[in-house]
């Protein structure tokens, strides 16, 4: 590795972006960290012992069982990849290991016109917890680029992830996220996403399997929709194992884009528990939103719901607020905050502090 | 401190209140009573520039600036502080952001919620799961930490039980006294006045003020004949 620190590597203008995306540069808060400008692996880092945190390339030479996970759970869903991928971390939690600082992998996008692709897998063994904050940033020469990013994610018995990923993209680039979780006995996940800043478009559909009993899987995201921005976010579980649950979170706010809010939850064993829930605000009339929750089940013996709302903010909580002294726009933004409320991320103090910053930050611009 | 000269307002194109005069003096306390649909909560809603209360005439002065225009923002920066009778609940806004907002002093919103028995409140979402009682509470919390110099209270008492009257009506009391503050307090009840003393009354049929005079007075008759022989009622304070 040519830098010793996180910190030393971007130029002064890109770094701004890349915090905006929850990535702490100063590394203090974070117990590994992993940074990929466009193709080229730039740092990763572990301060912790028990967490692993390579380049996909170099995982691959070191450790010859990573071939055996790579595109596995695409293999269980007789699904195609892209193959033309370079880069994309490799993090591995040792056995029972607690991790309580997060770990923090950053995708930058940094050159016009260019494609980044990656492949990322995530090993966390039995009974292993942590939190990782996954970080995907564009600089401003990065126009009209592309990320891809292909994520598998093996959470082993009793083990537990929590994945937030952070979008801090720019009007001009298109990025498509493929995520798939593979999950054993007991497993949980915890998958969450932010999008606040304006982006081209983002299109995906993350996919937990949860093949173990009692393996539990929750997906939330908080979606700020800019004008012209399009969003098709879903999220899908597949409950294999007896007594599993899932559960699916989406808030969406359009301040004039697009936004689809999917959400797929599909039976495949009995005594399954799942939820759906979708709620959109649509403060400009030039914003659309678009709820699609699916559910399918071949039991009896299941407990699944869903339900949605869709609407603008009611003028009398604005007047409320404004009664006490509040500006409209004030009033709009403390509304949009706390409905896109970071609570629901099941975040440790620390994190979700950051988030609640960051969405002050980017909403404070919005209005 | 507050004046409404020849004051007309319309809600969805119904004329509501007709050519009404109202002074509130400088540290006054005033109690407006009126039946039912007589237009007290419309007079206070145009009194905060509420959105469908048009002013077709006339206007509203407030410390001698002319208010018709103002946004509702603009009325509550310059002094006015309203408590509401129907409060709104809005998910995800939790009592302790908008008392921050109001109030920069966290030790005083601190001891003022214990005061108020809100402590267990101020983290929820505001009205969401209150009771009656509590949405009241929270309201004179908002209020008062506002420091507003006129208040205006519409129904504080009501759905309140006894023993949070009297918590309220002290705190309200101890606040009034302060001789530059003014209230304009809608009642139904009148419970509100056994805790504090209120200057004058007035009584307020079809959008227009009827009579003025000794709040106490006026409410035993009220109590006594009904607003309907109230208003037949030509007392010598009756307003022209």
């Amino acid at each position: 590795m040519r830098h010793r620190e996180l910190n030393e590597i971007l130029k002064s203008e890109d770094k701004d972006s890349v915090t905006s995306a929850g990535i702490d540069l100063s590394e203090k808060t974070r117990s590994a960290s992993f940074l990929q400008e466009d193709n080229m692996v730039k740092f990763y880092k572990s301060k912790m012992e028990g967490v692993e945190i390579l380049g996909m390339e170099e995982a691959l030479r070191r450790y010859p069982e990573t071939k055996e996970y790579f595109g596995s759970n695409f293999k269980l869903l007789n699904r195609e990849y892209p193959e033309d991928t370079e880069g994309g971390y490799y993090i591995r939690v040792s056995k029972n290991r607690v991790v309580d600082l997060p770990i923090q992998a950053c995708l930058f996008l940094k050159r016009a016109k260019f494609s980044q692709k990656v492949h990322n897998i995530i090993i966390v063994e039995e009974g292993a917890k942590v939190y990782l904050i996954t970080g995907c940033a564009s600089s401003k020469s990065a126009n009209e680029g592309f990320h891809l990013g292909i994520s598998e994610f093996f959470i082993k018995r009793g083990g537990h992830l929590n994945f937030t990923m952070i979008h801090s993209w720019k009007e001009d680039v298109s990025v498509r996220p493929i995520t798939i979780a593979l999950m054993e006995e007991e497993a949980t996940f915890v998958s969450n996403y932010i999008c606040l800043k304006p982006v081209k478009d983002v299109v995906m559909y993350p996919t937990a399997i949860l093949k173990g009993e009692k393996a539990k899987a929750i997906f939330n995201s908080l979606i700020l929709a800019h004008p012209y921005s399009f969003l098709d976010i879903g999220s899908r579980v597949i409950l294999k194992g007896e007594n599993t649950q899932a559960e699916i979170v989406s808030r969406g706010v359009s301040l004039g884009g697009k936004i689809i809010a999917r959400g797929h939850l599909k039976a495949e064993n009995k005594n399954v528990k799942a939820h759906l829930e979708c709620r959109g605000l649509i403060l400009s009339e030039k914003g659309t939103i678009h709820a699609i929750p699916e559910m399918e089940s071949d039991y009896r013996d299941v407990d699944m719901s869903h339900e949605a709302a869709i609407g603008k903010i009611n003028k009398d909580e604005i007047e409320y607020l404004c009664s006490r002294g509040f500006t409209k726009e004030e009033a709009q933004a403390i509304i949009v905050r706390g409905f896109m409320d970071v609570e629901i991320l099941g975040l440790p103090d620390l994190i979700k502090r950051e988030i609640e910053n960051l969405e002050e930050k980017t909403l404070k611009g919005s209005f | 401190m507050l004046e409404i000269r020849n004051l007309s307002v319309e809600v969805a194109g119904n004329l509501i209140i007709k050519n009404l005069n109202l002074d509130v003096r400088r540290g006054e306390t005033m109690i407006l009573f009126g039946p039912n649909g007589s237009g007290k909560t419309t007079l206070i809603k145009a009194i905060m520039g509420f959105e469908g209360y048009s002013i077709k005439e006339g206007e509203i002065i407030f410390k001698e600036k002319k208010l018709n225009s103002l946004s509702t923002e603009e009325r509550v920066k310059l002094g006015i502080g309203i408590m509401h009778q129907h409060p709104v609940k809005i998910r995800g806004v939790k009592l302790h952001q908008i008392a921050e907002f109001l109030c920069p002093d966290r030790e005083k919103i601190k001891k003022f919620a214990e005061q108020l028995f809100l402590e267990e409140h101020m983290h929820r979402d505001i009205n969401i799961g209150f009771s009656g009682g509590e949405m009241k509470r929270a309201e004179l919390f908002q209020v008062i930490l506002q420091e507003p110099d006129l208040l205006l209270l519409d129904e504080p008492e009501s759905g309140v039980d006894i023993e949070n009257i009297g918590i309220m009506g002290k705190i309200l009391n101890d606040y009034l006294k302060n001789k530059d503050k003014s209230a304009l307090i809608i009642t139904h009840t009148g419970y509100i006045m056994d805790y504090l003393s209120a200057d004058r009354g007035c009584v307020m049929f079809e959008g227009r003020i009827w009579c003025m005079g000794n709040p106490k007075e006026i409410f035993e008759s009220i109590k006594k004949a009904g607003y309907l022989k109230c208003k037949e009622c030509y007392a010598p304070q009756r307003v022209k």
